[in-house]
């Protein structure tokens, strides 16, 4: 009689067993390689205060950017049946997609000096964007308002509407439906984007370094910091990943139910 | 007249064409199958639906007129909706999901919640007030969502469907409670169901809806005693028969006729036979019984302690026997019998 429990074929389970391994051991080695007893005086440097610093006024601004215009689009591309609502969709998924670096040539190219929007902001109103601090938040709120969007407007298409009906039907205006029936009960979603946008703001490299530059102190945030120590000191540029790790992890686990438990459910 | 409403919308192959008026006080039941246009019906009243073209004036307000352009949304008419499947806001409590009318119409919190706390006591679940919706009974749902429709003290009451999702056991106590309640309410009500104990026991009036038209109009004791539809006669068990009636005799469609009582009434009738006057035999009867016919039983089905046995005749007929009838006949499917009914228990009326 045969059970339902079945052996795993061997070459797949060595191929699985790699793929473990290939993913597992870089950050092995970089918890190998960490200096423990320096990491105090590592991450309390100035260079590294200065990233810190940058990197969370960074992203949380960013974030916010992201929530602020983010869930209104994910409102409206959830209500519309508009013929392009299509074509708005797959571009506010794109920077998903699209390389760092070319959305940083590509903010450039719309906000720098020279810019399409951005010679009218210099000319009028004397505002440089790039190499400044918000060019950081800019950039980072480009990469990371996609990750809230998508999340949003699923949670919102998915959404029973009949609720907002029952509000309706009891008093409540469009406004007082969205804020106290459709937002709460999206609620899960909209943290869950809020928090996978912050973690991609946080992490962003190629568009910050190529639109705001890498200036200490202005634009230099945590993974840039990384970057340039790596050449000149080694362990600082460890200790500096290791708190993005960190956050990653902690990121993880707010989200564990969301994504971790997916499969088994 | 709280509620005066002509009402008229084309959905690809479905068109309801109604006009319902109801008054203070009173309770109209739509009865009807799935797809009769009941709950398109009272979502055109709540503002959920556009009708293409119509009337609808609530409380002396019109809320609706698409001749002048007036289309008022939801918000702003006066009525109170319960919910089929109730639809409570699972993040909010009970106090707050009653408090929700109150709050959007205006009030401040604590003044909400009085007047939740207020109708919750009414509705005997004061104790419930801090619960999430997830963690009630069916039946403690059920007196929320009436709670909620309730509590802003609307001109028109819309109940879809109150007790369908509600099991046996609790079924009977929740209708009650909506019996008192909605008896208590000085409001219009409609009420939409398709089980016809629910419209008997709960509405003054039964409208009987089939696609998208009304095709009945009566006290429940009208239309249950003499349906115009197959459906409402299959939902209270009584066959009927539907024939051009001359002379006391009642020719049917299958070329099969009917002896009446009545030989005044001519033209297209409908006959109603309550299942209990028809007499089951095994030979052909003898006697008074105008109306005979050979049969073959096609089903046999126990209801509590009596037996309803479907016989394919000309016409089809259900009877209702007693299990020692059933015994003592030998009953069982495919048998051969005769069927007879006194003309004087067939209720004939016009179509």
């Amino acid at each position: 009689m045969r059970t339902t429990r079945r052996a795993t074929p061997l070459p797949i389970g060595i191929l699985a067993t790699v793929g473990v391994a290939f993913l597992a051991i870089p950050l092995l080695g970089l918890l190998l390689r960490t200096p423990w007893s320096r990491l105090p005086e590592l991450l309390t440097s100035p260079v590294a205060t200065e990233a810190l610093r940058l990197s969370l006024i960074c992203s949380l601004a960013a974030t916010a950017i992201a929530v602020l215009v983010g869930v209104p689009l994910a409102w409206v591309l959830a209500q519309s049946r508009l013929p392009g609502t299509t074509a708005v969709r797959a571009l506010v998924t794109l920077p998903l997609v699209l390389p760092p670096v070319v959305g940083g040539v590509a903010l450039l190219l719309a906000f720098g000096r020279r810019g399409v929007v951005g010679q009218y902001l210099y000319d009028w109103f004397g505002v440089q964007l790039p190499f400044s601090t918000a060019g950081v938040i800019l950039a980072e709120a480009f990469v990371a308002m996609p990750f809230l969007v998508i999340t949003v407007e699923g949670a919102l298409r998915s959404a029973d509407p009949r609720y907002d009906e029952a509000a309706a039907t009891l008093g409540a205006g469009r406004w007082t439906v969205l804020r106290r029936v459709t937002l709460p009960l999206i609620a899960p979603a909209l943290i869950a984007g809020t928090v996978l946008a912050w973690a991609r703001a946080l992490g962003e490299f190629g568009a910050t370094i190529t639109f705001a530059g890498n200036l200490p102190g202005v634009t230099q945030t945590l993974p840039l910091a990384v970057y340039a120590a790596l050449d000149t000191d080694r362990d600082a540029a460890i200790a500096l990943s290791l708190v993005l790790l960190v956050a990653s992890l902690a990121v993880l686990l707010l989200l564990r139910d969301r994504y971790l438990r997916a499969s088994s459910s | 007249m709280s509620l005066t409403s002509t009402l008229h919308l084309s959905q690809g192959a479905f068109t309801l064409d109604l006009d319902l008026d109801v008054a203070d006080g009173e309770v109209v039941g739509l009865l009807g199958p799935n797809g009769s246009g009941k709950s398109t019906t009272l979502r055109c009243l709540a503002g959920l639906t556009a009708p293409q073209q119509g009337r609808i004036s609530i409380g002396g307000a019109t809320v609706e007129d698409t001749a002048d352009g007036i289309d008022l949304p939801p918000e702003r008419r006066s009525v109170g909706f319960v919910f089929q499947d109730y639809l409570l806001f699972p993040h909010l409590s009970v106090l707050d999901n009653v408090a929700f009318g109150p709050r959007s119409r205006g009030l401040d919190r604590k003044s909400a919640r009085e007047r939740a706390q207020h109708w919750l006591d009414r509705l005997e679940i004061g104790e419930l007030a801090g619960r999430r919706p997830r963690h009630l009974s069916g039946g403690q749902a059920q007196r929320v969502a009436l709670a909620r429709a309730l509590v802003t003290d609307p001109d028109l009451l819309l109940l879809d469907e109150p007790l369908a999702a509600l099991d046996a056991g609790t079924k009977a106590s929740v209708r009650s409670l909506v019996r008192r309640h909605v008896a208590d309410f000085s409001g219009a009500v409609v009420l939409v169901t398709h089980d016809p104990i629910d419209a008997m026991v709960l509405a003054d009036r039964v409208v009987v809806l089939e696609d998208g038209r009304a095709i009945q109009s009566g006290t429940p004791a009208e239309v249950a005693q003499r349906p115009a539809s197959d459906y409402v006669a299959q939902l209270v068990g009584l066959n009927m028969l539907r024939g051009s009636a001359r002379e006391g005799v009642v020719a049917l469609a299958s070329g099969a006729s009917v002896h009446v009582a009545d030989r005044s009434i001519a033209g297209d009738v409908l006959v109603a036979i309550r299942p209990e006057a028809i007499s089951v035999h095994r030979q052909r009867p003898e006697g008074s019984a105008r109306n005979a016919w050979p049969g073959r039983v096609a089903a046999l089905e126990s209801r509590g302690d009596v037996v309803r046995i479907e016989v394919a005749t000309d016409p089809p007929l259900a009877a209702i026997v007693t299990p020692g009838a059933v015994a003592s006949l030998s009953l069982h499917e495919g048998a051969d019998v005769w069927l007879s009914v006194k003309a004087t228990d067939l209720d004939v009326y016009p179509a």
